[in-house]
């Protein structure tokens, strides 16, 4: 098992014949990913060269394929529509990759989208090693297994990624949720699915400076699954307050959003803090010795 | 991009919101004309972006055009400090607005709550004064209220928070008006806070948002033009003017000043991903040195953006060593590897000792074309920030 992806899943790609669309959709299918087809509005009627037909809208494309999953490459300021678009036709699971996205857009599409649980924008999406990778990460760095993995960043996620695969711990499924102000999925939202996965016999949770979703992540994690071994890191701990570094949420703005915060309230919840992403398998392997003792 | 007192008070204007009768001014002359023209009593508000600009001495009273041509010759040009900018700030331009004989003084703002994923609407009574110093000594004072995007914003939602937080009666009926107006502002201009502070009840019954603090969303500016047009006339941050004249996103690249009590901040950091970048000015701190920024180069780099980032960061005098740190998912190794070598070929650019860390899709190319250059690179980034720490402190 593992969350909000299987093999099994439906996948159409939005943007289909763009650039990076076409790219990643390679990408996809090279790694297994069942993906049925794709959406260039004034291109239905065709086909990708792989064979995967295209449609001119998500709901031609939905009631053709019966596709639950959709995978968005579109520019900044079509993001929200898409994203209506998607919801409007009956999509449950959105993976939204675009970077830009205006934070107002998102404010009304969240409140818009009930039924639809959406990952991101600006992020790399979702994959399931071993079963199905619906984003943009490099798929043969994944490894299948039991670690749960929650990341606000791509890069950083491949890093540590990377570290835990080396170090034998394969991962169940890796959500990278965004580095956007406003976001579909958040750490808490991942952890609630994670806590029910039987899979998933522990966590990293990959937080950075700015917001408050790792402070509420803590709360969750203390309330309702204080047995599952979980690490946590907080990337940009060495950053000054007020500077926007590159994620368009990760800024310490007063006294919120700062790393000693969220240190703590990991702390508080029994989850040990890595200093460097280096140290988690470590950190992972000393949590599960002492969790099954 | 946090906008200037009177660009904020523009929008304003914009969607309905009152402000002082006045105008901008960037010359002594303009302002002797307009008091001339327009007898009273006048404000000669320095435009800046700094806090603190009244206890800085950057606003001034004029009774006459005389006394407002003097006024303004010493304020133009002059560089205000204050306890939250030191360093001080230099004054460009000025407002000069009609002095408002004030009854009452309330404060109202609207932000993104992330967490809540919706605007949250913050009103008190006591303005005129900082809102986190209401927060500490009256917390009470301070009403909140959550507007769902879904279904906007109506008048109701005014009402009810006039009567919570106590506004004077002479409010009542100016401010829903005002915060739908606001409201209207924060949504359609995409900012990620919109405040006013004071809203001024006057002694003849106006209510008029007698300052104007607006931070728009950079990605929502497309939205428009002519606002975007501000930024690029005056950027506020240098950070973000020079990562936009490479070709980088506005907040790709920050500079960090030098913290006393930290290590001197000598090693220059580039890397692909915001969060590969935080965690690999992280590890130079963990290596016991001090990264003197951060720069993303973003997903997807070509070899002339790396040449070109490689420039702006050495361009900084405290840089005494490189760490470039590449994880390839889009980013290509080879594409990475060719923009250092490029880089490093022209005399136009200051050479550091470089250490490069490059992984993941293509890095058998990239190590490759860097080794062949004469570059050893190193496996992991731990090692690659002991080693740009290490070369840092060699080089001074």
């Amino acid at each position: 098992m593992a969350i909000f992806l299987d093999k099994n899943s439906k996948v159409i790609v939005q943007g289909i014949t763009g650039r990076e669309g076409a790219f990643h959709t390679q990408r996809m299918l090279a790694y297994g990913t069942n993906i049925v087809g794709g959406v260039t509005p004034g291109k239905g009627g065709t086909t990708i060269e792989s064979g995967q037909p295209v449609f001119n809208t998500v709901k031609d494309a939905v009631d053709a394929t019966g596709a639950t999953h959709s995978i968005i490459f579109v520019p900044p300021f079509a993001g929200a529509d898409a994203l209506w678009e998607a919801h409007a036709a009956g999509i449950t699971l959105a993976v939204c990759i675009t970077e830009g996205i205006p934070a107002h857009d998102m404010l009304r599409v969240v409140a818009t989208t009930d039924g639809m649980r959406i990952i991101g924008g600006n992020c790399p999406g979702i994959i399931s090693p071993g079963k199905s990778l619906v984003g943009i990460m490099p798929g043969h760095i994944f490894k299948e297994g039991n670690v749960g993995m929650i990341s606000r960043s791509g890069t950083l996620t491949y890093e540590i990624v990377d570290g835990l695969t080396r170090a034998g711990f394969g991962q169940s499924t890796c959500v990278g949720i965004g580095g956007d102000p406003i976001i579909g999925t958040t750490f808490v939202d991942c952890l609630r699915a994670f806590a029910s996965d039987p899979e998933t016999q522990a966590l990293v949770v990959a937080g950075e400076i700015g917001g408050s979703d790792e402070e509420d992540a803590a709360a969750f994690i203390k309330e309702h699954i204080p047995d599952k071994p979980v690490v946590g890191f907080i990337g940009g701990r060495s950053a000054p307050k007020g500077k926007r570094l590159g994620h368009a949420g990760a800024i310490i703005s007063g006294n919120t959003g700062t790393p000693e915060s969220k240190v703590k309230a990991f702390g508080e919840a029994g989850v040990p803090v890595a200093d460097r992403p280096s140290d988690i398998p470590r950190l992972l392997a000393e949590r599960l010795a002492t969790a099954t003792a | 991009m946090k906008l200037m007192e009177y660009q904020g008070k523009d929008l304003f204007r914009r969607v309905g919101i009152p402000t002082p009768r006045g105008v901008y001014a960037t010359t002594a002359d303009e302002v002797r004309t307009y008091v001339a023209e327009h007898p009273g009593s006048w404000v000669l508000k320095s435009q800046v972006m700094m806090g603190g600009r009244g206890k800085a001495g950057g606003i001034k009273f004029a009774d006459d055009a005389q006394q407002g041509e003097t006024l303004a010759r010493e304020l133009i040009g002059k560089v205000l400090k204050s306890v939250q900018n030191p360093d001080g700030e230099e004054v460009k331009s000025l407002l000069v607005e009609e002095k408002v004989d004030i009854a009452s003084e309330a404060y109202v703002s609207i932000a993104i709550d992330r967490a809540a994923k919706k605007p949250v609407v913050l009103v008190t009574a006591q303005g005129g004064m900082d809102v986190e110093e209401v927060a500490e000594h009256d917390p009470d004072a301070i009403k909140k209220y959550w507007i769902d995007p879904a279904e906007g914003y109506s008048p109701y939602i005014g009402r009810q928070l006039a009567f919570d937080a106590k506004l004077p009666e002479g409010y009542r009926k100016a401010f829903p008006a005002v915060l739908g107006a606001l409201y209207e502002l924060f949504m359609d201009y995409g900012a990620n806070l919109v405040e006013i502070n004071p809203l001024v009840l006057t002694n003849d019954g106006r209510v008029i948002a007698s300052d104007a603090k607006v931070e728009l969303d950079d990605n929502g500016l497309y939205k428009h033009p002519d606002v975007a047009q501000w930024n690029k006339q005056s950027p506020a941050d240098a950070d973000q003017a020079a990562a936009v004249a490479i070709g980088l996103g506005m907040s790709n690249y920050a500079r960090f000043e030098d913290e006393p009590g930290l290590p001197p901040k000598t090693v220059g950091t580039i890397a692909n991903g915001a969060g590969l970048g935080m965690g690999t000015m992280d590890a130079v701190k963990n290596a016991g040195g001090g990264a003197a920024n951060f720069l993303d180069i973003g997903g997807g780099a070509q070899a002339e953006l790396v040449k070109n980032s490689y420039k702006l960061v050495t361009s900084d005098d405290r840089v005494k060593a490189m760490f470039i740190n590449i994880f390839g998912g889009i980013t290509r190794g080879d594409q990475v590897a060719k923009g250092i070598v490029e880089a490093l070929s022209g005399d136009d650019v200051r050479k550091v000792p470089l250490v490069v860390r490059l992984t993941g899709t293509n890095a058998k190319e990239g190590l490759a074309i860097l080794a062949e250059a004469g570059f050893v690179p190193v496996e992991t980034m731990d090692e690659g920030a002991a080693r740009a720490v290490e070369l840092a402190k060699g080089a001074q």
